[in-house]
């Protein structure tokens, strides 16, 4: 047993209980008052908050509170009011014509600003955020759009998504002619070198012949989906081959890896995520975008 | 260490690595084609390993009764360079994981390395390895000095010891592989949890044995601290991870709970995780070491005991308010803040109790790093839990809730209050434990204390701003009645705090490498040996029969 001695400790004047623990020892000081003070206080605030708001069970239901207030109702009310403030504007966009939205630069700066926020929500994970897009995935800025770049071409994509699970999908599929064996090895590149030929009239390095021969090959095998001028064909999205806007690259390994391997983008379909309204705001911001740009 | 083993504990240690061994034998067979298989095969090797080392030295000459008359304190001594070096490790892996948010390709293209994957071996590594192993270290250390008992045998503390650290490397290892229940801080799947309920019970029954022997009339604040902690983390750890496993061979279980409720039960969890493993344990910490280093009896015996049972009481109910404006009713989520609220005033009663016991003691504070590796602590545990009541409150959840300010809260609790409070106790005793003078060097604490007061700092305040910053971004709308940023914008927003917090990270890791080297250094210097008789004068116990 140790002697429990009790001693006044001559910095605070405080006696010690008398206990010692290894060298240590306490002071008997009483609790200082702001403690119960404090307590009493953040006690008292505990049962006003719980009188006036939802707080405590009762088997199957719960004290509901004075105020009356409920988080469901408080988050039904608030979107309903904020529905209300921007139906001034949101009832114009829903309700007009592109063209009419288009030449109104009120609403316009409203789809610019709300566009930019959508786009960086739900599409810039793909597009990028300044929709330029990058390896596989199309800049939406500047070229042209495999299933059309008019309004309601490009509100309708938005809309059904290409190769998704909805039932008016737009559909594409670039077949993968070397490895299921429909082009033997060597023709694919000689159909890919007269694929290139087309975009690059200046390249100097092609041989004749091979270009010659992928023409062949083209004709009989690209030409129902690219057209005979291989510029594409929007209701099937065949891109236009001649130009300079290439998704999946358009030098001639990228272009010789796409005929062997084949392509078939996807894109998701937003009815059902995003609202009709949302929707036409994105399609109005790409075209704002479009038209913005070189 | 076997050589103070009775030939009795030898032969129930190996008895033990058996068990051990063929469970994880038969783990390791029925899982061959899961990660768990793995688990198994590291398992057994464990029980061998005990096996053959117990069994090296099994008729080494028995320890002498001359033992019972002092302290057992190499568990002690093990569990400080095991808390160190998941220190090292555990903050290293930190500010790793802070740079892949910098820039996200530093994962060097492993699955294993990935964000997702190594953010929980930071998060265990440091909670459960550094601060678990510095619980385990300090609280047995403390235990017998307080109750003027030895430890009731010498394999209890081992088994507790060093079965811990077998379930925080299959916790760690676990995630690298994908093994996990996706549970925040309650990780580790089936087998390691139940593997640490066992480890768990054998650690509560030391410290029931110990006091059940103690030549105390009363048992010390600190052992109420440190029961508490031990206690109320078995149920919360046992209650959150009832799952039913696939099957004997599969890492995959499904937990007892769905929906609100599992959140619910996870955040109960959650909250007391950080109430009674990162508070109460280090609480019991502080009210040791603190007082003894300053040479001050605490402040206020009754003050201490107040808090005691407010923190206990209180902090039981707060865990709802990590579900602020979810599904949870709301109010499940009324009760959370109202608790929150109160819970602040008997833990700033305890931060206050700290400081106002160094009084007459601030002389020391200046000159002492490890001290005022301490009284910063107890600032910190101040301003930390004023932070969380306010955070608590649904208004101002509504701006910091899924924000860095709950990254910038929980470190300001872990970097400058869990952390501090364990180097500060970790330097004291390490001379103490080793038979020193003193430290290897006191420059190196004293760098080591500034280091990591700004690392706290940097981080605190980076992630202050960017988590403001976030949730401003968020909910602000511009005039036509649209959120005015998209996610990515806030994202962008955050990048310099990023950059700042993992240098802030940086600090702290740096100033514990030299904590490690500084205890490496002090532990191998037989230079250092106290000259006068011990670092610290220790009673010789009356002896009493070991169990």
């Amino acid at each position: 047993m140790a002697v429990e001695q009790q001693e006044r400790d001559s910095h605070t004047g405080y006696l010690t209980t008398g206990h010692e623990w290894n060298g240590i020892k306490e002071l008997n000081t009483p609790v200082p008052r702001a403690v119960y003070f404090f307590l009493t206080l953040a006690v008292l605030y505990a049962v006003g908050y719980w009188i006036l708001m939802p707080a405590w069970p009762l088997g199957a239901t719960y004290t509901k509170g004075l105020l009356g207030i409920d988080q469901r109702n408080v988050v039904a009310e608030s979107l309903k009011a904020a529905a209300a403030d921007r139906s001034v504007w949101t009832r114009k966009i829903e309700t007009e014509s592109f063209a009419a939205i288009q030449s109104d630069p009120k609403l316009m700066q409203i789809v610019r600003s709300t566009g930019n926020t959508l786009f960086g929500d739900n599409c810039a994970a793909c597009h990028g955020r300044d929709a330029m897009g990058g390896p596989g995935f199309p800049n939406l800025t500047a070229s042209p759009m495999l299933f059309g770049d008019q309004a309601e071409q490009i509100f309708n994509t938005i809309r059904v998504g290409i190769n998704s699970p909805h039932a008016d999908t737009r559909v594409s599929q670039m077949p993968a002619f070397g490895r299921d064996k429909m082009l033997p090895r060597a023709d694919v590149l000689k159909a890919a070198t007269f694929v290139y030929s087309l975009s690059h009239k200046e390249a100097k390095n092609l041989d004749p012949a091979t270009v010659e021969a992928g023409k062949k090959i083209f004709a009989a095998n690209c030409v129902s989906c690219h057209g005979d001028d291989a510029k594409g064909n929007p209701e099937l999205g065949a891109p236009n081959l001649t130009d300079a806007f290439w998704i999946y690259g358009g030098d001639l390994d990228s272009i010789d890896t796409t005929i062997w391997g084949g392509r078939q983008g996807h894109m998701p379909t937003w009815e059902g995520r995003l609202s009709e309204l949302d929707r036409k705001i994105l399609t109005l911001y790409l075209l704002d975008k479009r038209r913005a740009s070189p | 260490m076997i050589a103070q083993l009775t030939r009795n504990e030898r032969l129930h240690a190996i008895q033990i690595g058996l068990v051990v061994a063929v469970c994880g034998l038969l783990l390791g067979l029925a899982g061959r084609d899961d990660p768990i298989g793995l688990h198994g095969g590291l398992i057994f090797v464990a029980g061998l390993l005990a096996i053959f080392l117990v069994g090296r030295d099994y008729y080494a000459p028995e320890p002498s009764d001359d033992r019972l008359t002092r302290y057992y304190d190499d568990p002690s001594k093990a569990g400080v360079v095991l808390s160190i070096a998941w220190a090292v490790f555990g903050l290293a892996v930190g500010d790793w994981v802070a740079w892949q948010l910098v820039n996200p390709d530093l994962t060097f293209g492993g699955g294993w390395s990935s964000f997702g994957r190594i953010r929980p071996v930071h998060t265990t590594s440091v909670i459960f390895g550094f601060g678990g192993n510095g619980l385990i270290a300090t609280s047995l250390y403390v235990l017998q000095r307080t109750s003027r008992a030895r430890l009731p045998d010498q394999l209890a503390p081992w088994f507790v010891l060093l079965g811990y650290n077998l379930f925080c490397v299959l916790a760690v290892t676990g995630y690298m592989m994908g093994i996990t229940q996706s549970k925040e801080y309650a990780e580790p799947e089936w087998y390691a949890d139940i593997w640490l309920v066992v480890v768990w019970v054998v650690y509560f029954l030391i410290y029931l044995r110990t006091l059940a022997r103690r030549k105390e009339p009363h048992i010390y604040v600190s052992n109420w601290y440190y029961m508490a902690f031990i206690l109320v983390v078995a149920i919360l750890h046992i209650v959150n991870n009832l799952a039913m496993p696939l099957s004997f061979g599969s890492a995959k279980s499904y937990s007892a709970f769905s929906g609100v409720q599992d959140a619910m039960t996870q955040w109960w969890y959650g909250h007391n995780a950080v109430a009674f493993f990162l508070t109460a344990g280090f609480l019991g910490m502080m009210y040791y070491f603190l007082p003894v280093q300053s040479g001050r009896p605490i402040f206020s015996y009754r003050l201490s005991i107040i808090s005691f049972w407010g923190i206990t009481f209180f902090y039981m109910w707060a865990g709802s308010h990590h579900l602020h404006y979810t599904a949870l009713p709301q109010w499940v989520q009324t009760l959370g803040i109202t608790f929150s609220l109160m819970l602040l005033v008997p833990s700033w009663a305890s931060a206050g109790n700290a400081l106002l016991t160094l009084n007459g003691a601030w002389h020391k504070v200046r000159d002492d790093a490890t001290l005022r590796f301490m009284m910063v602590a107890a600032v910190f545990y101040g301003l930390t839990t004023f932070e969380g009541s306010f955070m608590a409150i649904r208004s101002v959840n509504s701006l910091s809730h899924y924000t860095d300010w709950t990254i910038g809260h929980v470190h300001a609790g872990a970097l400058g209050w869990v952390a501090f409070i364990t180097f500060g106790s970790i330097y004291a005793s390490v001379p103490w434990l080793w038979n020193r003078d003193g430290m290897y060097s006191a420059k190196l604490v004293e760098a080591h204390f500034w280091l990591g007061l700004a690392g706290t700092v940097i981080y605190v305040f980076a992630m202050w701003n960017s988590g403001i910053i976030q949730g401003l971004m968020w909910r602000t709308y511009n005039e036509s009645g649209t959120l005015a940023y998209s996610f990515v914008d806030s994202l962008v927003a955050m990048r310099p705090y990023y950059v700042a917090r993992a240098v802030g990270g940086l600090f702290f890791l740096i100033g514990a490498c030299l904590g490690a080297y500084n205890i490496w250094m002090t532990i191998k210097n037989p230079g250092l040996v106290a000259t006068q008789g011990g670092g610290r004068p220790e009673p010789k116990l009356a002896a009493q029969p070991a169990e």
